[in-house]
């Protein structure tokens, strides 16, 4: 979608403000929604990319209004009662009300390691070979999708360069809807500044974005 | 510049929800405004693409939080502190503290109605040919400029066709800036939807857009 | 997909706060500096309040209905035919007509702020003025149209205006059937606003009844 959360490119935002000697935590609370959404990630409820779709289809004035871990916790309050882990009425509150739900993984505190450890890893076998080789010249395609894409439009209809191969990946648009892991071949694709802004670039500098193939055309 | 005032083809922010039975003005602020920033348009030394641009340069997260008419009251603040008509301290204690800036031409009633009809049109006499012709395709320029444009993001890059020329107007890009009128030949170009939004959307949808001619370049020279 | 959260206001809500009483001192400070007159604001108010509006275009709308030779004059030069009648100034000054027929259905946007033909529409609504429809319009008119309920002829071309220059769009609606000898004055009661900036069409006369007596 071109939400909010699309900012590449995006002018107006004023210059990047760093914190020094920033902690890891601002605040407790920003401590306990840290922790509560990795947590309820666990149980397996959703995935990684149906939870990112869920921060990004804030409205964009919340979105943009908002601090990350307040986004964070808008986005878990969204899928707690969307999977009806929780009522309105219980968020409101901060009290059960309703029976729990019965979850088949929660969180046990000697797990934690292991989990961290594990990760998420998101590469998967497919039998298909690459559709574009080290070196090609491809077009990102331009798209505009109304549900999750990790196809930023700041890329879309320029051309690049296919800089590395990472194996094949779980495929974000897919993924976030519900509809299976449906694995691509993900590529760097290297794009010139000029190719991406318009603006001459002596210098030769250059972004490089991670792409499934479906993003892709041979150019 | 690509701010959140560029919303063409943005997604996530719900339903339209037109208002039944809709006031111009919903509270006497709003019309306050409204008066004032019209009135101050009678005296004022800035461009209406100045004006824009005031407006679009509204921090991103306040731009989108903010209604119509607050967003007129942000833009005026900018550009009466940049025209040196009032100070900082005047805004905040809305007292007088320094002399008036002199300016000419103060809106009077007898005055208001001509004002209201009085046509400031941004058409200039040409100075060259235009370079399109009508029926001719033409590219929308790759641009990302840090100031006042008025090609929108989602046309950038994409193919369209010269549906009719407007005559020479002013340029915004130069004129938000200070940097002078430099009208420039302005066409109305049709883009399809397939073309700026790709595969997918419905035949028979075209977008018209008012261009003007630096935004524009030939097919073959890609961008 | 269609989860996104949002939320409204209709204007009158404010994220500023203290709004009122923030114009209030700016109008202060600036009566105080000589810039404006309050009076002039007054009548300025009043004249976008009470006279310039909506029922501007729906005259130019009706006319161009009943007379062929002003339609032919409005779709060759907007500006001169809808100055004829007295209409002009501010946020006007380029006039075009774009004429809906059952091929054709024009709807109008800007997608970078809000301009609106002033002196035949008035000021715009805050739907119009709206991120959802700025952003909406052109990348999915068709949906917005379904969204106002607006149902246009069936294989009808869409062609959506985003008024990006000083050109302003002026959407003259079809005339609605059984309207046959109806006066001028009759038939602009059918054109709503919206008829103009294409999210909707004219009334029906059945409809406008049906309006008259609610």
């Amino acid at each position: 979608m071109n939400g909010a959360q699309d900012l590449g490119g995006m002018q107006g935002f004023g210059p990047v403000a760093p914190e020094p000697d920033e902690p890891v935590f601002h605040t407790e609370w920003e401590r306990r929604v840290f922790a509560l959404t990795v947590a309820m990630g666990f149980t397996g409820q959703w995935n990684i990319d149906i939870s990112r779709h869920a921060r990004e289809t804030l409205d964009p004035a919340q979105y943009l209004s908002s601090s990350y871990y307040q986004i964070w916790l808008a986005g878990l309050q969204k899928l707690l009662l969307r999977n009806e882990l929780v009522s309105r009425d219980e968020l409101a509150s901060g009290k059960v009300t309703d029976p729990a739900v019965e979850l088949k993984s929660i969180l046990a505190a000697p797990e934690v390691a292991r989990m961290l450890g594990r990760g998420g890893p998101s590469q998967r076998e497919v039998s298909s070979e690459p559709a574009f080789a080290i070196g090609a010249t491809v077009r990102a395609k331009n798209m505009n999708p109304p549900g999750h894409t990790r196809l930023p439009r700041y890329a879309r209809g320029r051309v690049g360069i296919i800089d590395r191969n990472h194996g094949a990946h779980v495929l974000p648009d897919a993924n976030a809807h519900g509809q299976g892991e449906q694995p691509q071949w993900l590529y760097s694709v290297r794009f010139a500044a000029e190719e991406l802004w318009g603006a001459p670039d002596p210098d030769g500098d250059a972004v490089f974005i991670d792409m499934w193939e479906s993003y892709l055309d041979p150019a | 510049m690509n701010g959140v005032h560029d919303m063409g083809g943005m997604h996530g922010f719900g339903p339209i929800d037109p208002e039944p039975d809709e006031p111009v003005f919903h509270t006497q602020w709003e019309a306050r405004v409204y008066g004032l920033a019209s009135a101050f348009g009678a005296v004022g030394d800035w461009t209406l693409d100045a004006d824009r641009h005031a407006t679009e340069t509204i921090a991103p997260h306040i731009y989108l939080n903010a209604s119509y008419y607050e967003k007129w009251f942000l833009s005026m603040h900018t550009l009466l502190l940049a025209g040196g008509y009032v100070s900082e301290e005047e805004l905040a204690s809305g007292k007088m503290a320094t002399p008036a800036r002199p300016v000419e031409g103060v809106l009077r009633p007898a005055g208001v109605e001509d004002y209201v009809h009085d046509a400031s049109l941004s058409s200039r006499p040409a100075g060259s040919d235009p370079a399109y012709a009508v029926g001719q395709q033409v590219r929308a320029r790759n641009t990302n400029p840090p100031g006042h444009t008025r090609l929108p993001r989602y046309a950038r890059g994409r193919i369209g066709t010269v549906e009719g020329i407007h005559g020479c107007h002013i340029f915004p890009d130069s004129n938000a800036h200070g940097r002078g009128e430099q009208p420039q030949w302005l066409y109305s170009v049709r883009f399809t939807a397939q073309e700026l939004w790709g595969a997918g959307q419905p035949r028979r949808t075209d977008i018209y857009i008012d261009l003007w001619e630096p935004y524009l370049g030939q097919v073959d020279t890609d961008d | 997909m269609a989860e996104t959260d949002h939320h409204h206001d209709h204007g009158e809500g404010s994220e500023l706060p203290d709004i009122a009483l923030r114009v209030k001192s700016l109008e202060s400070l600036l009566i105080e500096k000589g810039y404006v007159d309050p009076e002039a604001l007054d009548l300025l108010i009043e004249t976008y309040e009470h006279k310039v509006g909506p029922r501007n275009g729906a005259a130019v709308v009706a006319r161009a209905w009943t007379d062929p030779g002003f339609k032919k004059h409005l779709m060759e030069d907007a500006g001169a035919a809808i100055a004829s009648l007295g209409f002009v100034g501010r946020q006007g000054e380029h006039m075009v007509a774009l004429e809906n027929t059952p091929e054709t259905h024009n709807m109008v946007v800007c997608t970078l702020c809000s301009c609106y033909p002033w002196p035949v529409l008035g000021l715009p609504p805050v739907w119009y003025k709206s991120a959802p429809y700025r952003s909406r319009a052109v990348g999915d008119p068709r949906g917005v149209l379904e969204e106002f309920g607006t149902q246009i002829p069936e294989g009808s071309a869409v062609r959506v205006w985003d008024s990006t220059a000083e050109i302003r769009y002026l959407v003259i609606p079809m005339r609605p059937e059984g309207t046959d000898g109806w006066s001028a004055e009759q038939l602009a009661e059918l054109v709503t606003r919206n008829s103009m900036i294409g999210t909707g069409v004219a009334l029906t006369p059945e409809q406008l009844e049906a309006s008259q007596q609610a």
